[in-house]
C-alpha cells in the first residue's frame, strides 16, 4: 500500500533494465518499497537489477521476460506481473522503450514500424490492461517514462521523438479517464538523460545523471502532479521551443 | 452498490471501496463473505478504515441506545457517535469513562482504537470499562466480555476492526454531579521543568495533558502548557447544570491551499497560544466540551491542512525511557519540520489486548502537515528511536509505519494473529492499513 507519503510498497517495471527505471526503484527501495517484479526481454540484465533492488532494500523481488516487439503478449505479461506482486499492487513504472539510432532507420519502413511498436503499441497494449486492473483495485498508480523529445520532435529523432509524443498523448487521456477511480497516472519528462541508451550521443544543455532524474522522480510521485519533468526547469524550456517557428527550432534542435 | 472515495482524518492515500450500509447482524454477517472493512466516523487519521477495491461498513445504522441502568450500564450500537451518547448521559448524570479529543467518533471506532483519554493514568483506556461486546466474525458471532470469550473480546480492541465487524457495545458509564470540570493552568519554560511536575503531580488529578511547543529551539525546547482537572462537584458550581455539549459552530468551508500551515504560520500560532495562557491558574470551571473536546468547535477543521493532507505521529514509551520524548522533541525542533502544539500525556497500567497502544509511560501525539521533504525520513527515524526505547506507534494514527518496524513494536502481535486465524480463517476482514502493515495479511 502506497502511504501517506505517497511511498509505494509494492512496485512492478515493465522494462525493468532501464538505467532511469533502475535508479527510480533504487530510490524506491531505500524509502519503503519491499516487493519489486521487473520484466524485460534480457534476463542477465534483469537479474542485475534484482539483485540492486534486493541491496538497497527490497526483500522480495520476481522477474517477467517479455519481447516489446510482440503487443500481443502485453496482457499475459501484466497479468503475470501483478500476479508476482502477490496482493495489491502500488506503483507501475513503464519503462519499455528504444531509441535507436534514426540515420539507419529512416529509410528502413521495419526499422521505423518497429520503433512505434516497441515505444507505443507494446506499452498502450499494456496500459490498457493495467487500467482495467487498477480501477477494479480501487487504487495505484502508474508511471509512464515519456521524454522532453515528445514535447517537440527534432528531425535527427523523429521517430523516437513521434513514437513518444504518441505515448504522451495517450497516456494524458488515459490520466483523464482515471479521475475519479482512486487510480492515477503520471508522466515522467526527463530531459537529455546520460544512460546506456544515450552512449555516444553529444551533449545538449540542461543534460542529467539518471540519479537526478530518479530524485525528481520521487518528488513528483510525493506530490502526485500529472507531468513531471525533469530536470523541472525543462517545463519552462519546453514552454518556450514548442511555440518556436519551425525555422528556428530546425535551426536550434539540428545542430 | 456505490463505489466512494475515503480516507482517514489526515486525507492522505485515498481509495474507493464500495460502501455498504447494514443495520442489523444478518446484514453484517451477509457482507463478510469478501474482503470487508467497518468504518465508523472516519476519525482514525491514516487508512484503518478504507479498502481498496473492497467493502467498507459503514456503521452508522447499527443505532440504538439501551436505557442506562441504575448502576450506569448503557449498551449502545456501535454505529452511535459520542456526541449522541453523551447529548443523551449527560443530562442522566452519566459521562463517559474514557474520551478520546472529539465526540464525532462512533462507539465502535473507539472500540477499534481502544481509545484512551486525559485519565489514562487513572483509569486506562476504554477496554477497562467495557463489560460486553458483540462481534460478528466470518465463523459466527461472537457475545464477549473480559470473562467470556475473553480471548477475542481484547484481541478486538484496538485491533482496528480486523477481528470482525463490532456491533453492540455495553459500557460503565461514570457518575458526574454537574456539567463542569474544574480545571488548573499551569505554563512551564521547558520540557524537564513540564515533565517532572506530571511525573510528580498527575496522580492528584483525574485528568491531566500537556501542550507542548515543539518548534522552538534552544533554551526553551518544549515549552509547554499543563491542564489538569476533576469533575466538579455540586458544591463547586454556584448553578450547577447538567446540559447536553453544543454543536459545533463554526466549520471550515473548503480545502486550504497546501501552503496555508507553514513553518511561519504554525510558529506564530504556537507562539499566540502559548502566551494567551495564564503562568498559573487555580480551580477555573469549564464545560465537559470545552475541557475534552476542543477541536469540535471547529467542523472539518483537518480541511486546514489542505489538499495534501497531514499525518499525527504519536508514539508511547515507557518511563525509564522518558528520554525518548525529549530526543524526538529536540530532532523534530532541529529538522525544522513544522508541527502544531504536541500533546504529551502520561499512561497508566496496560490492558491485556495484544493490539492497544497504551503502555505504562509517556504519550506525545503530533499533526504534520505532508509536504516538507525530509519528513517521510525523519518520522522513520523517530520510529527507530521509539523502538529502541521499548516503546510503540498508534495505529490509529498510523499512515505510515513499515510492516517490519510495527511488528517489533507490538509484541502481542502473534497472540492476535492466532486469535484472528481462528475467527478469520480467510483474512476477509483487512483494510489498508493491515495491507501496508502486512497485519494478518496473507502476501505478508
Amino acid at each position: 500500500m502506497d502511504n501517506a507519503f505517497g511511498q509505494p510498497q509494492n512496485v512492478v517495471v515493465l522494462g525493468g533494465s532501464s538505467d532511469i527505471a533502475r535508479a527510480i526503484v533504487r530510490k524506491l527501495c531505500a524509502a519503503r518499497t519491499n516487493t519489486v517484479v521487473l520484466c524485460g526481454r534480457n534476463q542477465d540484465l534483469l537479474d542485475a537489477a534484482a539483485a540492486e533492488a534486493r541491496d538497497y532494500g527490497a526483500a522480495t523481488t520476481e522477474t517477467v521476460l517479455f519481447d516489446a516487439e510482440d503487443p500481443g503478449n502485453a496482457t499475459r505479461v501484466v497479468a503475470e506481473a501483478l500476479a508476482k506482486v502477490g496482493g495489491p499492487v502500488d506503483l507501475v513504472i513503464v519503462a519499455v522503450g528504444l531509441l535507436g539510432t534514426q540515420s539507419e532507420m529512416e529509410d528502413d519502413p521495419e526499422a521505423a514500424a518497429r520503433m512505434i511498436t516497441v515505444n507505443v503499441t507494446w506499452p498502450v497494449a499494456a496500459l490498457t490492461e493495467l487500467r482495467a486492473r487498477l480501477v477494479a483495485q480501487g487504487r495505484g498508480r502508474i508511471l509512464v517514462i515519456s521524454s522532453v523529445a515528445a514535447v517537440r520532435v527534432r528531425r535527427t529523432q523523429y521517430l523516437y521523438g513521434g513514437a513518444k509524443a504518441g505515448l504522451d498523448r495517450l497516456c494524458q487521456g488515459i490520466a483523464d479517464s482515471l479521475e475519479g477511480t482512486g487510480a492515477s497516472l503520471q508522466i515522467l519528462r526527463p530531459g537529455f538523460v546520460r544512460s546506456k541508451m544515450t552512449t555516444g550521443q553529444r551533449e545538449i544543455p540542461f543534460t542529467t545523471g539518471v540519479n537526478e532524474v530518479a530524485e525528481n522522480t520521487l518528488r513528483g510521485l510525493a506530490t502526485g502532479e500529472r507531468i513531471i519533468w525533469s530536470p523541472p526547469i525543462l517545463r519552462y524550456v519546453f514552454f518556450v521551443l514548442r511555440h518556436l517557428p519551425a525555422t528556428l527550432w530546425r535551426l536550434l534542435a539540428d545542430r | 452498490m456505490n463505489r466512494v472515495r475515503l480516507t482517514g482524518w489526515g486525507r492522505t492515500a485515498a481509495s474507493l471501496a464500495t460502501l455498504i450500509t447494514p443495520t442489523n447482524e444478518d446484514e453484517v454477517a451477509a457482507a463478510l463473505s469478501g474482503e470487508v472493512i467497518a468504518r465508523g466516523l472516519g476519525r482514525s487519521y491514516g487508512d484503518a478504515a478504507q479498502l481498496a477495491g473492497g467493502v467498507v461498513l459503514d456503521n452508522s445504522g447499527l443505532d440504538g441506545v439501551s436505557s442506562i441502568t441504575s448502576e450506569g450500564l448503557v449498551t449502545v450500537g456501535a454505529g452511535v457517535s459520542l456526541d449522541d451518547l453523551l447529548a443523551l448521559s449527560i443530562p442522566q448524570g452519566w459521562f463517559i469513562p474514557v474520551t478520546p479529543g472529539t465526540r464525532q467518533v462512533s462507539v465502535g471506532g473507539m472500540i477499534g482504537a481502544d481509545v484512551h483519554g486525559k485519565n489514562h493514568h487513572r483509569d486506562g483506556s476504554i477496554a477497562a470499562h467495557v463489560r460486553a461486546l458483540r462481534i460478528v466474525t466470518p465463523v459466527g458471532t461472537f457475545e464477549t466480555s473480559p470473562t467470556h470469550e475473553a480471548e477475542l473480546f481484547w484481541a478486538t480492541m484496538g485491533a482496528m476492526g480486523l477481528t470482525g465487524v463490532v456491533t453492540s457495545v455495553t459500557i460503565q458509564m461514570m457518575r458526574i454531579e454537574t456539567d463542569q470540570v474544574i480545571v488548573d493552568t499551569d505554563r512551564f519554560d521547558d520540557l524537564d521543568a513540564v515533565m517532572s511536575e506530571m511525573k510528580s503531580g498527575d496522580d492528584r488529578y483525574h485528568y491531566s495533558v500537556a501542550w507542548v511547543d515543539c518548534m522552538t529551539r534552544g533554551r526553551h525546547m518544549g515549552r509547554a502548557i499543563l491542564t489538569r482537572g476533576e469533575h466538579a462537584s455540586l458544591s463547586q458550581i454556584d448553578e450547577p447544570h447538567l446540559r447536553s455539549p453544543r454543536p459545533a459552530r463554526l466549520t471550515v468551508p473548503l480545502d486550504a491551499p497546501s501552503g496555508l500551515l507553514n513553518p511561519l504560520s504554525i510558529r506564530a500560532f504556537n507562539e499566540l497560544w502559548f502566551r494567551s495562557a495564564p503562568r498559573h491558574e487555580r480551580g477555573e470551571a469549564q464545560a465537559l466540551s470545552t475541557f475534552f473536546h476542543p477541536l469540535d468547535g471547529v467542523r472539518d477543521w483537518n480541511r486546514l491542512y489542505g489538499r495534501r493532507g497531514f499525518v499525527q505521529y504519536q508514539f508511547c514509551v515507557p518511563d525509564e525511557r522518558s528520554e525518548a520524548i525529549v530526543e524526538a522533541i529536540s530532532r523534530l525542533s532541529a529538522s525544522r519540520v513544522p508541527s502544531f502544539l504536541a500533546v504529551l500525556k502520561r499512561f497508566g497500567p496496560a490492558t491485556p489486548a495484544p493490539l492497544s497502544f497504551p503502555q505504562p509511560g509517556w504519550t506525545l501525539a503530533l499533526d504534520l502537515p505532508v509536504g516538507p521533504d525530509k519528513l517521510p525520513g525523519t518520522l522513520d527515524e523517530l520510529d527507530q528511536l521509539v523502538l529502541a526505547a521499548g516503546g510503540r506507534v498508534y495505529l490509529a494514527k498510523d499512515a505510515r509505519l513499515a510492516p517490519a518496524t510495527f511488528a517489533a513494536m507490538y509484541p502481542g502481535l502473534d497472540d492476535f494473529l492466532s486469535v484472528k486465524a481462528r475467527v478469520d480463517p480467510e483474512g476477509h476482514l483487512t483494510s489498508d492499513l493491515a495491507r501496508r502493515l502486512h497485519l494478518g495479511f496473507p502476501h505478508g
